[in-house]
């Protein structure tokens, strides 16, 4: 009986000591696996941050001085003016009540969480090519994200755009909804950059020219003109605009520095550098280079050159007038033969931006001035005086025509008409 | 000896295209000073040294004016808080970095200033703008000016700019965007426009008839000039941004 007591009680120090041990080794393991979710957590966050730069997510989700991700800047199209919305994981103003699953919604197929249709103001003709696995780090690190209680004010999209129906019929023509299918017969560094050219980085949302009911009319980067900011996107597969011309690391470097021998990115492209691009690692803009230095490669694109209406004699004197100003506020930085200063003045001689079709870009640099984007590789830029302080439009118009035929240029005149139609836009 | 002579020949070719190198890079330098002065040039066609555009140009003086407050304005214009678009282009893509160097560029800039405006002002005005001016209206709650711009109204470093040297027409412009709430939007709860919306009509012409008839000269006071209630009531400008760099 003695014994069998003892026998019992050995047994139960046994099972307490087995116990005892159980919970040391599952401790072990647990803490393991709560480290390491703790790792993956961070990690992904990390590659969502990443991601959410590559798309540039925060330059359209932040007002104007406003809280990061709390939405409320204004986006002019000719369909109205949009209000973007608060992505701060604010349950009550933002999207603190999303799962993974409604973010792929929106990004892959457009629809908000309670079904709504979204309007392409929205790229998610572009985003629906990022993969499953990105959107959702993407959605874990806004997540992540402070909440900011913010209630922005409503779009205020205009008759006939504001009926929602007619959004249907958009997307069966417009919207082609899948992610991005590898080109096998290119390299995994061409894919990759066709990846964040045409997915996340969403630079068909600019450099394309809409149709009337704002869609794109292909993918192929052709270029066109802003909605609502006057700025013209130049085409990024013709050799007569900004199609990668230079070398891979020419394209990388503008892409990076926002500056490069011969060309500087300006306006809303300043901006993109700024606070995207510039952030990308050095692989991702290699990839993204040759991606874009590839599209240049069939170059049925040449445009004809502009014909224009100005009589020769009138033509003659009028270089001589732009000549003149040139020389008395030009000159000094760009060169006496347009030649420009590497990475600090860009030259005007065979500049595509400036001879190209449309001569917006040229017009409004000249009229507003401004500087490239501040980035880690050029932190102190110089710059571009704004000359509609001192210049009438009759002088920028002489001016532009100018350096838009001089030196070998070959990019037609412009009027004062012109110019006071383009300083018309915003 | 024609080896050596061919040896030779490699030798001063490569001489020559090292010597063109050095030349180009030296050209570059040479044609572009790596300097603010030359940085800022966007800047100074309308705020330039010398007084290009006559008495009447509304662009205002910014040399010599206090950093901190040079660098407040430019955040200012950039983030959409004090609006003029064509500074709000040129500031779009820069750093806060950036801004600083500007503004400590702007501020060490030692300038003569323009001899006073000619104003026609009545006696009763003169007298009216240097009670505001110096003693302000205590009954109706409005500090003297020189009580925050400083005994000779040169500013206070490192936020307060002075008031002298600027022309009658930016001064008019500025005191109306203060009372009207137009020059600063947004959430800043700022001291000026509390005070400038107390003005009357006459008193507001009076005093920036006034300033722009006063002989500009000497420097921004030290910072402890001010008196701590007058800091505390425009806290929103020296607290804001206390910890610059």
């Amino acid at each position: 009986m003695k014994h069998t007591i003892l026998v019992n009680k050995y047994k139960k120090i046994v099972v307490f000591c087995n116990f005892v041990l159980l919970m040391f080794v599952a401790n072990i393991v647990l803490a393991e696996i709560v480290e390491s979710n703790v790792t993956a957590t961070v990690q992904q966050q990390t590659l969502g941050a990443y991601l959410t730069r590559a798309g540039n997510c925060k330059g359209c989700h932040t007002a104007k001085g406003g809280m990061p991700f709390a939405g409320g800047r204004q986006i002019s199209t000719s369909f109205g003016d949009f209000v973007t919305p608060n992505i701060t994981p604010d349950r009550e103003t933002g999207i603190g009540d999303w799962s993974q699953e409604d973010f792929w919604q929106a990004l892959h197929e457009g629809k908000s969480r309670d079904g709504r249709l979204l309007y392409p103001a929205f790229p998610y003709t572009e985003y629906t090519k990022v993969t499953r696995q990105d959107a959702n780090a993407i959605f874990d690190y806004l997540q992540s994200l402070p909440s900011v209680p913010q209630i922005n004010p409503p779009s205020n999209i205009r008759f006939p755009f504001n009926f929602e129906p007619l959004l249907y019929l958009w997307r069966s023509f417009y919207f082609k909804q899948g992610t991005y299918q590898t080109d096998t017969s290119r390299s995994e560094e061409w894919n990759r950059g066709a990846y964040l050219v045409q997915g996340l980085g969403h630079c068909n949302a600019c450099h394309t020219t809409r149709n009337l009911v704002g869609a794109s009319d292909n993918e192929i980067l052709e270029g066109g003109q802003l909605m609502g900011v006057n700025w013209y996107a130049p085409s990024l597969n013709s050799h007569m605009e900004a199609g990668a011309g230079g070398s891979i690391e020419e394209v990388a470097e503008l892409l990076t520095t926002g500056i490069s021998k011969n060309a500087v990115a300006s306006g809303p492209m300043a901006t993109i550098v700024r606070q995207s691009l510039q952030h990308l690692s050095p692989e991702d803009i290699q990839a993204m280079a040759i991606y874009l230095k590839s599209l240049t490669e069939d170059d049925s694109n040449v445009r004809s050159g502009v014909e224009f209406s100005v009589m020769l004699r009138s033509y003659r004197s009028q270089m001589e007038q732009g000549g003149q100003i040139y020389e008395q506020y030009c000159q000094d930085c760009h060169g006496v033969s347009g030649q420009g200063v590497p990475g600090i003045y860009p030259p005007l001689a065979g500049n595509r931006s400036v001879i190209m079709d449309s001569p917006l870009n040229t017009v409004r640099s000249v009229l507003n001035g401004g500087y490239p984007a501040t980035t880690k590789g050029n932190p102190q830029p110089y710059g571009m005086p704004p000359f509609q302080q001192i210049l009438r439009d009759q002088e920028v118009a002489l001016v532009i025509s100018y350096i838009r035929n001089a030196w070998g240029n070959n990019g037609g005149m412009v009027s004062a008409v012109d110019i006071d139609r383009i300083k018309g836009g915003k | 000896m024609r080896e050596i002579s061919q040896v030779m020949h490699f030798i001063l070719i490569g001489f020559l295209f090292i010597a063109h190198g050095v030349f180009a890079a030296e050209n570059v330098t040479a044609l572009v000073p790596d300097t603010m002065a030359e940085r800022v040039k966007a800047c100074t066609i309308c705020h330039g040294e010398e007084d290009k555009l006559g008495r009447d140009a509304y662009y205002p003086r910014i040399g010599g004016k206090p950093a901190g407050y040079l660098y407040n304005q430019l955040r200012n214009f950039r983030d959409g808080r004090r609006y003029y678009q064509p500074m709000a282009i040129l500031l779009e893509n820069m750093t806060d970095a950036y801004l600083w160097d500007i503004a400590e560029h702007f501020s060490s800039l030692q300038f003569p200033y323009p001899p006073p405006e000619q104003v026609i002002i009545s006696s009763d005005e003169v007298k009216l703008a240097e009670r505001l001016v110096y003693n302000g209206d205590p009954a109706r709650d409005i500090p003297a000016c020189s009580a925050c711009h400083g005994d000779i109204l040169m500013g206070v470093e490192p936020f307060i700019p002075g008031l002298l040297g600027l022309s009658r027409a930016y001064l008019t412009a500025q005191m109306g965007g203060w009372r009207n709430g137009g020059l600063m939007r947004g959430k800043t709860p700022d001291c000026m426009s509390e005070i400038a919306k107390q003005l009357t009509d006459e008193e507001s012409n009076a005093v920036t008839k006034w300033l722009a008839m006063q002989q500009a000269s000497g420097d921004p006071s030290a910072s402890s000039a001010l008196l701590s209630e007058l800091a505390h009531r425009c806290s929103s400008i020296v607290m804001d941004n206390g910890a610059i760099k």
